[in-house]
């Protein structure tokens, strides 16, 4: 066993010196590539979105180079912390927990609405059964909130989980949901009200990395105030959004 | 990819599906094909390989050799392979960037972990931060194939091991007999007709290898469930020219046909393999191959 770390050691340093003679810290930009508005994949199979557009304008203001990296919800701090890569734009809302562990910068989306969307209009959101994506603020507030939570690893799944009738309700951003229902035909409806949660969404880095913090806190400022931001926000958004 | 596809909404069903099939994500989905079975081709001799010195390790007169490989054997059967491949392989990752820091960073003052952060030199980043992406993958990509000829490896051994040991005594004494070393009992003797015993067990082993791939995405490697969840999600207009409901079933009753053919051409083919190792062997299917002939 310790030959062969060894031995992948040796291959892994051999392969270091070919690459070595580049220059430059590449920033490595993670997201999760499945929450449209902010990023999805595209038909062509590249990251898209808000978070794609405003990252890459983020790294021409502060003169970064940056590459963007797909990688599951579940471990997308973890990823992080361990440097796989450098920041995360997944719509990803600053808490106090999430802030224990990675820093953000401030935010570049306000903070948001989180709504309901069940099959019918009926629906009793405070005593039925919510869908809500694992580890995310909402499904944290469908725990509090009395109802019966229901956790999943994708928000395709939450959605899913209403259209069967595995969930009276899914509990999510609104911006994520209100496609999901223009489209549906009249099958899915707004439910219950609209609740604010979060301090708005952030970049998220490690604590570790605070020159790389200050440089993207530097750029949001200079693109909230020449109004670059806000443009964005109604073109992803909607005109009745939210804006600095 | 064809010139009609820029507008589709005004496409026929069949020139619509031959749009939406061909677009730049569903060629990803294509590609994650060949590198599941790229992974297969790649990990089932590595594991094999691993479980042979396992096997040789385990049955070895020298006494700290044999542990070793019992303990590998015990060890890695025993721990589940999700927390495996969660552990081991950030554990790995975190190794080699570790010996790198060391050897290439020297005069670096500050601690590699900081909190919860792993932070090492920019150097000593494996691959480097600039490389190109796909240089990433295909170390995410290798850092998945040991780690599953490792895990595979554990169990090929015991197969192996106990292979070995079907082997009827009477062969060996016989090898002796006639003088051969220990050396060359092992490997003129023992070796060839160890694998008769050896195949039904390494042909499960191949069958639950092929269904293991789908932990590739536990890895970050983008295959074909991770594709198939993806592009068989909701779309909504707004975000591709394809829109549709959620069709995740048919992606993953693709994938059904896809994994149930495979198995059954694997099925055939070991079969085949088993037809030829029986063949003068002392073994009750060698005698009834013996007396067909006859």
């Amino acid at each position: 066993m310790k030959n062969l770390i060894l031995g992948t050691a040796a291959v892994a340093l051999s392969a270091g010196i070919a690459f070595a003679d580049g220059h430059g810290k590449t920033i490595r930009m993670g997201t999760e590539g499945a929450y449209p508005p902010y990023n999805f994949i595209n038909d062509a199979g590249e990251v898209d979105g808000f978070e794609r557009e405003l990252g890459d304008e983020l790294c021409k203001r502060a003169e970064l180079t940056c590459e963007w990296v797909k990688n599951d919800w579940d471990s997308i701090i973890p990823n992080l912390v361990s440097g796989n890569y450098d920041t995360i734009m997944a719509g990803m809302s600053i808490t106090d927990e999430r802030d224990e562990v990675i820093d953000f910068t401030q935010n570049y989306y306000p903070p948001t609405a989180s709504a309901y969307v069940g099959a019918s209009d009926g629906v009793d959101v405070l005593e039925g059964v919510v869908a809500a994506q694992t580890a995310t603020i909402q499904a944290g507030y469908v725990a509090e909130s009395g109802a019966t939570l229901v956790e999943f690893a994708t928000p395709e799944e939450t959605v899913a989980a209403v259209r069967n009738g595995e969930a009276d309700a899914v509990f999510a951003d609104k911006d994520y949901l209100v496609p999901l229902v223009e489209e549906s035909g009249g099958e899915l409806t707004f439910v219950g009200d609209e609740v604010p949660l979060g301090g708005g969404i952030g970049l998220g880095l490690r604590e570790s990395d605070t020159d790389l913090k200050g440089k993207f806190d530097a750029a949001i400022t200079s693109m909230k105030e020449d109004g670059t931001l806000n443009t964005m926000l109604k073109k992803w958004f909607g005109d009745d959004t939210t804006t600095y | 990819m064809f010139s009609y596809c820029s507008d589709p909404d005004s496409l026929g069903t069949f020139a619509w599906f031959s749009c939406y099939l061909t677009t730049g994500v569903h060629m990803s989905f294509y590609v994650a094909f060949f590198k599941v079975l790229l992974l297969l081709a790649i990990t089932a001799p590595v594991a094999l390989g691993f479980g042979f010195l396992g096997a040789m390790a385990a049955r070895s007169r020298i006494a700290p050799l044999r542990w070793l490989g019992k303990i590998y054997i015990a060890i890695v059967r025993g721990v589940p392979d999700i927390a495996f491949f969660l552990f081991f392989v950030i554990a790995l990752d975190q190794a080699v960037e570790y010996l790198r820091h060391k050897m290439l960073c020297p005069d670096w003052d500050q601690p590699i972990r900081q909190g919860s952060d792993f932070v090492v030199c920019q150097a000593a980043k494996m691959p480097l931060g600039n490389a190109p992406q796909y240089l990433h993958e295909t170390y995410g990509f290798f850092l998945a194939v040991f780690t599953f000829a490792i895990v595979f490896g554990a169990f090929a051994a015991n197969v192996l091991y106990g292979g070995m040991r079907a082997v009827p005594h009477a062969q060996l004494e016989t090898a002796e007999a006639y003088g051969m070393s220990h050396r060359q009992t092992f490997w003129r003797v023992l070796v060839p007709q160890m694998w008769v015993f050896a195949l039904p067990g390494l042909s499960n082993l191949w069958m639950v290898l092929i269904k293991a791939t789908p932990l590739l995405f536990l890895l970050g490697i983008e295959d074909i469930v991770y594709w198939a969840r993806e592009l068989g999600g909701t779309k909504t207009s707004k975000f591709t020219s394809f829109p549709h409901g959620d069709w995740r079933m048919w992606y993953f009753l693709f994938l059904l046909i896809f994994y149930l053919a495979f198995t059954r051409v694997s099925e055939i083919v070991l079969e085949r393999v088993m037809q030829r190792l029986t063949h003068g062997q002392a073994t009750s299917g060698g005698e009834a191959q013996r007396k067909a002939a006859a």
